[in-house]
Parts: structure tokens; sequence; C-alpha cells
């Protein structure tokens, strides 16, 4: 689904984290160029 | 082995608005100093009556129970309490004007000054206080002109201080170069020793059996970064607060760990006494100036107040079995260890589950869990969900999927063992601590037989590790 795409994946602390967002994309075939979490709290 | 016991707990908020533009957020988005503040967000700072009345800070400081707070009409900023109070069983809502005293009182290096004026204004209202220390009010000295304060804030590259939009005082920079003793870092390290040395008093105030010369180990589990260009967050904020105090026989440290130091700093309080190298032990998790205004465009753009106005801060007093206080189960200890992994059922299963299952416990055997408790009205205008509803959705779902509930039983859960957040985004404040107070007079009252208490930390906001974290404890009626 995502095979040849680069993501961005932004994560939120209290939502769903980056790793977990890189995980999913990564083994839908994507490359994660970047992730992150970010805290609003 | 000495069992350690919850002796009391207290939660302290300064309102203090004009402190919102020192947040960070506010600090990179707002004009600078010289320019005057836009009108908007001026509108949008609430009143010192408003914030008191507001339903969440009455829950904070103890005048309106947890779970009557969803019986509230919502929004809750638009539904002011009467009655409301200043004074509360588990602390106090304070006003500006006060707390900018006892920043200066905090003050032991002559870097904070306050115009004649104010100091005049305040210096009564500190001397009567009943969370003023003896010498607090000679300690606010005799302020400065206004112009002299003009003159460091123009020239002196010194950050102001301001009630209601006037001009107060200001705090110097403590080296030309060093990036950890300028003013505005400054300003963050003193509001939070002055707030957590005020909610301190408070505490002891309220439980006469300890006193401050009975504690000998401190704690400290704020979010701040005391240190200087070589020692950057050395730390040791404990000590500083327990000499505010006159806390005379007490040592202590800091126990950090963002969000989670709170619930690290009960459990290594616990061990400590259970291990006898102390028999008293006070915990102080001072006001996170950082976080104020977090949120303040998102709130601007709803036109919501800015919500983010209060500092918060909490302090907690475990010590020795005295036959009566809840105890803490240092066996029943929630640990997310490295390799647990980072989504929220797994931290959540780390916390929850695994101390649960090594006693024996289902999770329906817990009468209530305090999770972190943010107040979802100041993260819902940023899109940023109910922290607090989240956590108690999911604990549900743990214990539908163990079996010990049905599915259809998930509000039931969320509704009877959890609460709608209350305490102000301020980091490792609403870290489970803030229902401590609530949970040991329901325990000492023989309506509550057991609470978890748990807390989740973003390490890898340091950028030193992509790792999550979190802590939990049960803590249980004698």
């Amino acid at each position: 689904m995502f095979k040849g795409k680069r993501v961005i994946a932004l994560g939120d602390r209290d939502g769903i984290q980056a790793p977990a967002i890189a995980e999913c994309v990564t083994s839908a075939g994507a490359e994660v160029a970047f992730m992150n979490t970010e805290c609003f709290v | 082995m000495p069992q350690p016991v919850l002796k009391g707990a207290a939660c302290l908020l300064a309102h203090t608005p004009g402190l919102v533009r020192h947040g960070s957020k506010p600090s990179r988005e707002l004009p600078p100093h010289s320019e005057p503040l836009p009108t908007d967000y001026q509108a949008a700072l609430r009143g010192y009556e408003a914030a008191v009345a507001y339903a969440p800070n009455q829950v904070f400081v103890g005048n309106l129970a947890p779970d009557a707070l969803a019986e509230v009409p919502a929004p809750w900023w638009r539904t002011p309490l009467e009655g409301a109070r200043a004074e509360g069983r588990y602390g106090a809502i304070l006003p500006e004007a006060l707390f900018l005293g006892w920043i200066k009182v905090a003050d032991v290096f002559d870097l904070v000054y306050l115009t004649n004026e104010l100091v005049a204004e305040i210096r009564p209202a500190i001397a009567a206080h009943r969370l003023g220390g003896a010498d607090d009010a000679a300690r606010l000295g005799e302020g400065v002109p206004l112009a002299d304060v003009e003159r460091r804030v123009r020239e002196a590259h010194a950050a102001p201080l301001t009630v209601d939009e006037r001009l107060v005082g200001c705090v110097m920079p403590a080296h030309d170069r060093d990036a950890t003793l300028v003013p505005e870092v400054l300003l963050e390290n003193l509001a939070c020793k002055a707030s957590g040395a005020l909610t301190l008093r408070h505490l002891l105030g309220a439980t006469p059996a300890v006193g401050a010369d009975d504690l000998t180990y401190l704690l400290s589990c704020s979010e701040d970064a005391v240190g200087d260009r070589y020692n950057r967050g050395g730390g040791n904020l404990a000590k500083a607060v327990g000499e505010m105090v006159g806390c005379q026989n007490a040592s202590g440290a800091d126990v950090k760990a963002f969000c989670s130091g709170p619930l690290y700093a009960l459990i290594v309080a616990g061990s400590l006494v259970a291990s006898g190298v102390a028999d008293e032990i006070a915990i102080v998790g001072g006001g996170c100036l950082a976080k104020l205004g977090m949120k303040f465009q998102s709130h601007l753009a709803k036109n919501v107040p800015i919500l983010e106005d209060c500092l918060g801060a909490v302090a907690i007093l475990v010590g020795r079995d005295d036959g009566v206080s809840p105890r803490l189960r240092l066996d029943v200890v929630g640990r997310h260890r490295i390799g647990a992994g980072a989504s929220q059922q797994a931290i959540l299963e780390a916390l929850v589950c695994e101390p649960l299952d090594r006693a024996d416990l289902r999770l329906t055997d817990v009468d209530k869990y305090a999770t972190e408790l943010q107040n979802a009205e100041i993260t819902l205008p940023a899109d940023r969900g109910d922290v607090a509803r989240q956590n108690y959705r999911l604990i549900g779902a743990l214990a539908a999927r163990r079996g010990e509930i049905k599915p259809a039983e998930l509000d039931e859960f969320v509704r009877t063992r959890g609460m709608p957040g209350y305490a102000p985004t301020q980091g490792h404040i609403p870290s489970a601590v803030p229902y401590l107070p609530w949970a040991r007079e329901a325990m000492l009252a023989g309506s509550m037989r057991s609470a978890m208490f748990l807390g989740k930390g973003s390490l890898f906001l340091g950028r030193m590790t992509g790792l999550s974290d979190g802590a939990s404890i049960l803590i249980e009626a004698q």
C-alpha cells in the first residue's frame, strides 16, 4: 500500500506514538523519513 | 520491614495570568516585552475570581469531589461555581500579587526586584497568611521604585513581572553568558520552588502529627532544571524547598522522570521508609511555569479563555505506619520495563495488569484508578483528546479482554472506577497524585478499599531515547 512512499510519522504521547505509526507504515512498504512524538500536556 | 503509609497530600494552585507570557509557547509567539500584548490575548486571560470559581480548580484544592465534577454543566469555564472558595481542604488558590511576593521570598540571591508599591500592597497579606513563614514579610524588603524596574527591563535584560498588565517587578540575570541562569530560567525555577514550598507548608499545617522538624528526607519530583552552565539540571530543589519551609533535620534529593516523576518519588519514598533510611519523608512537586499557556493559540482560536493560567503544585507525606493511614503496597508497583513497548496497551498492561497479577488481584478488585488527570477542557480545544478518559477506556478494555467485565460494562467501569480529569496541564502535576488526598480521605472514612495510581512519562522529548515511561503503585486502606 505504501510501497515506494516516504513517510513522516508524527505521534502523540497520549494517542498513537510515532514508533507505532512507523511500524505500521513500514510493514505496508513505506520508508520512514522522519518520526517524532510530541507531548501536549 | 517498616510499612510505609500515606500520611497526607496537598494540592495548591497559583493563579498567574501575568506569568503566562513567560510560558514556553507564549514567549515564542507573543511580541517582545518592549511591545504591547495583543488585545485578544489580554482579553482571554481570566481574572482571579473566575479562576477560583472554575470547577476543576475547586476539585484540585479539595472543595468539590472529582465525581461531582461530572455533574457540573460543561463548558466548566462558563459555569462558575457559586460559593467557590480560594481556601480548600487540600490546598489553596493563590492570587498572583501574593505569589509574586513569595517568588521574592524564595529568591536568596537578590535577583527578584518588586516595586515599592507592590511590596506595600502585599506585605500585610503575606504577614498574616496561614501559608506565610515567620520571616516572609521581612524577606520582601522595601521594594524599589518603578523607574528602577523599568530601567532593568529596558537595559539589563530583566524579565518583567506584571499584575493586571501593571509592571510590578522583574527578575535579573544571574550571569551574563550562562544560558541556565537567564531571567526566564531563574523565574521558572523560583516559581517551582515557591509553589512547592507553599504546598508543603499547607500540608504540614494540615498534618499536626508531622512537623517540619520531623522530616528527615525530602524528594522533589518537579519538572525543573536547576543548575548552571557546568551542571545543567544539577538539581536538588528538594533541599531548597526544605530550607524555605524550615525542615532543618531533612536531607534529600530530586527524583526526575518527566511526568511520571511523582509516581517514582512515591515508590522511592515508600522504599526509603521500608528500608529504615528515613521515617518521615515529604515529596514536593512545584509548578511548571514553562507549560503556562501551552495551548493558548488553540484557546484563542476557539474563543475559550486561556485556561492554562495556573501553576499547580503537590506535596505528599510518606512515613512509618501509624496504624491508620493508607498503606503503600510496594509489592504492587508497576514498572514500564525498557523492553515493554511503547503502545498505550503495552504501557497500561505493564502499569496495571502486571503488578495486580503478581498480587493475585483482579482489575475489578481496585476501587479507583487515578491515571493522568489532565482537565480535558484544556486539551480538547487543541484537538488533543480527553487523556483521562482514553486511559480509563483502555484499562476497562483490558478488564473486558481478561473476562473481568463484559464489553457492555465498559462505560460503567469508566464511570465508577475512573473520574473526570481536573488538573491543570502542568506535566508531572496531573500525574495521578492530585487524587491522593481524596483517596486518603475516603480510605480513612472506610468508603474506599484501594486505589491504583499510575503516571506516564515522555522520555523521548529529551532526544536521548525514543522510549516511553511509566510507573504505578497500589495504595490500600488499613
